[in-house]
């Protein structure tokens, strides 16, 4: 009989195994599905994890990787300190939304005014907003002792309702016919977010991004705050012993993921998405979970899962258009990358044995 | 080869876990009417013997025989209907049934629940056990609970009835109830194996003794012919010293605490009510009391987890109820709760981080939030030295420690932080006789050099050897704290609550 054993210490092979060996049973299984829907396996495995990075038109779709990966990055390592101490923010995709709209009407305040100081003041309400949509779960677990999985999800319906409003009621471009969406900061220079290198698809949210990263390492490894966190996930009765206050480390966490989501909103909505619009977010923040288990809650690892993340959805789209394949289809693939990393990250903490269950 | 004259005969019982040899060729045998003690350490092995007795694990090699036959239990049914019963050291009845429902769900075929009733009622009578067989299972004490798991299984009329740890759980004077039931028992031909390490009670009741050590068996004896030490070094396999202590000069109160009443912040726990004790620098006040009557509650109060009123609390004269556990650790209370894994330690963090975890304050291993590595990792590798701690280095995880070692790095850790006043809960549970002696010497020393000391435990033993003063906790309440000088065993067991009201037993017997 097949039968579990735990593990006296975590297997440090499989720690580092489990994202390889889920990405290659996402391939297979991603693979036999692709090929029921008739649709040549490899071919399309290729085009998702090949042509991105050295195909033919791998010189602009290697910026895009850039483009897509910065904001996965940025609300996946927020997202993560929460989930490395227990708290579970799911509804980073409102928190993002929301900080586009309280950076872009910032800036659009300003409009046409030109001043260098305009561009960081709306990053500050990016985070801002991002903050402040996090603090209602955050405060209504700690007053109230609310599930803040379910209040931060719901959230994510009012934050998209709001950005509809905005995009076609007070954020609407007056000059721009009656079409739904706000002016185009690629014509409002102060405000703008552009490509620092051109066709490197290198924005600030990358580079903030990598810088977050690499502050989320320090703060995890080096300081108090980020071994409170862990040790609130660990063992949280051994934290309150150490003094930790479960409330204060609710609100920090469900704060700085919110903030970080809000900036993420910001630099896109500044950046590639060019504007307020109803359906400028494509789902960064609940692609940010899948990424930040997949990175093993750890900065680095995010840093590199959300490069294979982006991977997925610029080679997804190229499938898609290339090979016909439906965008659902992407996503299910997208979908079994995490399944797997979960089903896979059994054999970190136990080990597999064949054998007659002992009654003991 | 076997004689009809043995109740029961092991023979090279070998039983294997996945990294522990459990029990190594291990032989002993049982008259009729004979009470035989299995006696060892924690580990080794007992647990694992009778489980194979009883039919819950089978072993790997060996042959047992009983009442002269061949005996290979499947299954604890199998081991019921040979004639073995067993009571656990942890109860499994339902609060919310009666007496006599909770005997039913036990049995096989149970008679109707009037005449059930009437049999537990007789049987009872019969052996000095009083029990309603109406009354709730959550209204009745430790004790009680216990004889419904005898009576349930004196209702099979067992040839062999196995006891494990059956006194960890009784004042003195339930222990003195269950010791006559168990000699008329005896006295009526049923063999009884009793598993303990409580060396008086074994050589007050037992009349043979097999002692294991690290799964095999190293001596068997008669105990009465047996002092308690050398019952104790045969079992640890170690000379043994009692603690020393140097009588200490008690200087001024340190830790004061007035009318403490605090809701239990955990789940059916129990709040702690008008509780009031002080405790003088080289003292060490000990506090007793059956699991479940308030200690961890009084743990989380002192230790600052559980916030109190300001003035309930004094440390030094300070008030100090409403500090939490960094703020009073500044002002030199250190605390060490009783689990191990998952309070007083993160299982999965190394014994660096975990010596943090706590040393952060007073050892100053941190500077603007940032914390100091190599400090830790040295105050680590100080701990390990000074305490004697069996570990590979300091790099291991905490759950990778045996519980002896673990709770000599975690005891280890508060006492080496130069603490002004130290409360434990429960500071030798599960330790092994040497790392125990061990833990209460440093316990005294720190006393010795002016540290105020409470230390809740539920081994009495182990209070009375160490404590200068006494109190019991008892359904959240305390006692008065009195001077262990000149307490009788008596007056413990009536600060404990009596015997529950128990005390007429026994009718013409």
């Amino acid at each position: 009989m097949l039968r579990l054993e735990k593990r006296p210490i975590p297997s440090r092979f499989w720690l580092y195994a489990t994202p390889v060996v889920a990405v290659i049973l996402t391939m297979i299984f991603g693979g036999l599905l692709f090929a029921a829907m008739g649709v040549n396996p490899f071919a399309v495995i290729k085009t998702i994890f090949w042509d991105p990075l050295f195909g033919e038109f791998a010189f602009y779709l290697r910026g895009q990787l850039l483009v897509k990966a910065g904001p996965l990055i940025l609300i996946a390592i927020g997202l993560s300190l929460g989930f490395r101490a227990g708290i579970w923010n799911i509804g980073a995709e409102g928190q993002y939304i929301m900080g586009a709209i309280f950076g872009a009407a910032v800036g659009l305040a300003f409009y046409p005014t030109e001043n260098r100081l305009i561009f960081p003041l709306m990053v500050i309400a990016g985070a801002f907003g991002g903050w402040v949509w996090a603090m209602i779960p955050a405060i209504l677990k700690t007053r109230f002792n609310t599930n803040e999985i379910l209040v931060s999800l719901m959230l994510v319906y009012v934050a998209q309702t709001i950005l509809a409003k905005a995009s076609t009621g007070f954020l609407k471009n007056p000059e721009g016919m009656g079409f739904p969406g706000s002016r185009n900061f690629s014509s409002f220079p102060a405000a703008a977010n552009p490509e620092l290198i051109a066709g490197s698809g290198l924005h600030w949210g990358g580079v903030t991004a990598v810088l977050v990263a690499l502050a989320a390492w320090v703060l995890l490894s080096r300081h108090i705050i980020g071994f409170q966190i862990r040790l609130t996930g660990q063992a949280p009765r051994a934290a309150r012993f150490a003094g930790v206050a479960p409330k204060r480390l609710v609100v920090l966490c469900m704060g700085l993921s919110g903030a970080l989501a809000g900036l993420a909103g910001l630099f896109e909505v500044t950046g590639p998405a060019g504007q307020i619009s109803i359906d400028f977010n494509v789902g960064y923040g609940f692609t940010a979970i899948i990424v930040a288990f997949l990175g093993r809650l750890n900065p680095i690892g995010i840093v590199l899962a959300g490069i294979l993340m982006a991977l997925t959805y610029v080679g997804g789209e190229m499938a898609s258009t290339n090979l016909g394949l439906p965008s659902a289809a992407i996503q299910v693939f997208q979908g079994m990358l995490l399944f797997f990393l979960l089903a896979v990250d059994v054999f970190t903490n136990y080990r597999v044995r064949f054998g007659r269950v002992e009654v003991a | 080869m076997s004689s009809p004259s043995l109740c029961l005969e092991l023979t090279g019982i070998t039983k294997r876990f996945p990294g522990v040899l459990a029990n190594d060729n291990v032989g002993f045998s049982v008259r009729p009417g004979e009470v035989h003690a299995l006696l060892g350490e924690n580990g080794a092995g007992k647990s694992t013997l009778v489980k194979m007795i009883y039919g819950l694990v089978r072993p790997d090699s060996g042959q047992m025989r009983f009442n002269g036959a061949a005996y290979t239990p499947a299954r604890p049914s199998d081991a019921r209907t040979a004639g073995v019963a067993m009571v656990f050291q942890h109860f499994s009845l339902f609060e919310a049934l009666n007496v006599a429902e909770n005997v039913a769900l036990g049995m096989e075929n149970p008679p109707p629940l009037r005449e059930l009733a009437a049999r537990i009622r007789a049987v009872s009578e019969e052996y000095g056990l009083p029990l309603d067989p109406a009354r709730m299972v959550g209204d009745l004490s430790a004790g009680e609970r216990q004889r419904v798991e005898i009576i349930r299984c004196l209702l099979q009329d067992p040839k062999l009835l196995i006891m494990d740890e059956p006194t960890s759980v009784l004042t003195p004077q339930e222990v003195e109830i269950l010791f006559r039931t168990l000699r008329q028992l005896s006295a009526e031909g049923t063999a009884i194996l009793y598993i303990s390490h409580k060396l008086d009670e074994i050589r007050s009741l037992c009349d043979g003794a097999t002692i294991l050590r690290r799964g095999k068996v190293v001596a068997t004896c008669v105990p009465k012919e047996k002092t308690s030490r050398e019952l104790a070094e045969m079992m640890v396999g170690a000379t043994l010293n009692p603690p020393e202590r140097r009588p200490g000069e008690k200087g001024e109160v340190v830790l004061g605490v007035t009318d403490l009443s605090v809701a239990s912040p955990i789940p059916f726990g129990t709040s702690l009510k008008e509780v009031t004790f002080t405790v003088a620098r080289g003292e060490v006040l000990g506090i007793a009391g059956v699991a479940g009557n308030g200690q961890d509650e009084l743990l989380l109060a002192l230790s600052g987890e559980l916030r109190v009123a300001p003035d309930k609390l004094r440390i030094k004269g300070h008030a100090a109820g409403d500090l939490g556990p960094n703020e009073r650790r500044r002002t030199g209370l250190v605390a060490a709760p009783e689990d191990r894994y998952g309070h007083a330690a993160a299982p999965d963090m190394t014994l660096v981080e975990n010596a943090f975890l706590t040393g952060a304050i007073r050892k100053g291993l941190t500077r603007h939030g940032f914390i100091d590595w190599a400090g830790a990792k040295a105050y680590a590798e100080q701990v390990i030295r000074d305490y004697d701690v069996r570990t590979p280095g300091s790099y291991v995880a905490a759950r990778a420690l045996s519980g002896g070692n673990l709770q000599k790095f975690l005891i280890g850790r508060e006492l080496d932080q130069s603490p002004e006043i130290i409360v434990i809960n429960q500071p030798t549970w599960g330790v092994d006789a040497a790392a125990a002696a061990a833990i209460r010497q440093a316990i005294l020393n720190r006393a010795a050099e002016g540290a105020g000391v409470v230390v809740i435990s539920q081994d009495l033993d182990e209070l009375l050897e160490i404590s200068d003063s006494f109190a019991v906790l008892n359904a959240g309440r305390l006692t008065k704290p009195r001077p262990v000088e000149g307490l009788t065993i008596d007056q413990i067991g009536l600060m404990m609550g009596g015997a529950h009201g128990m005390e007429v037993a026994h009718h013409g017997h």
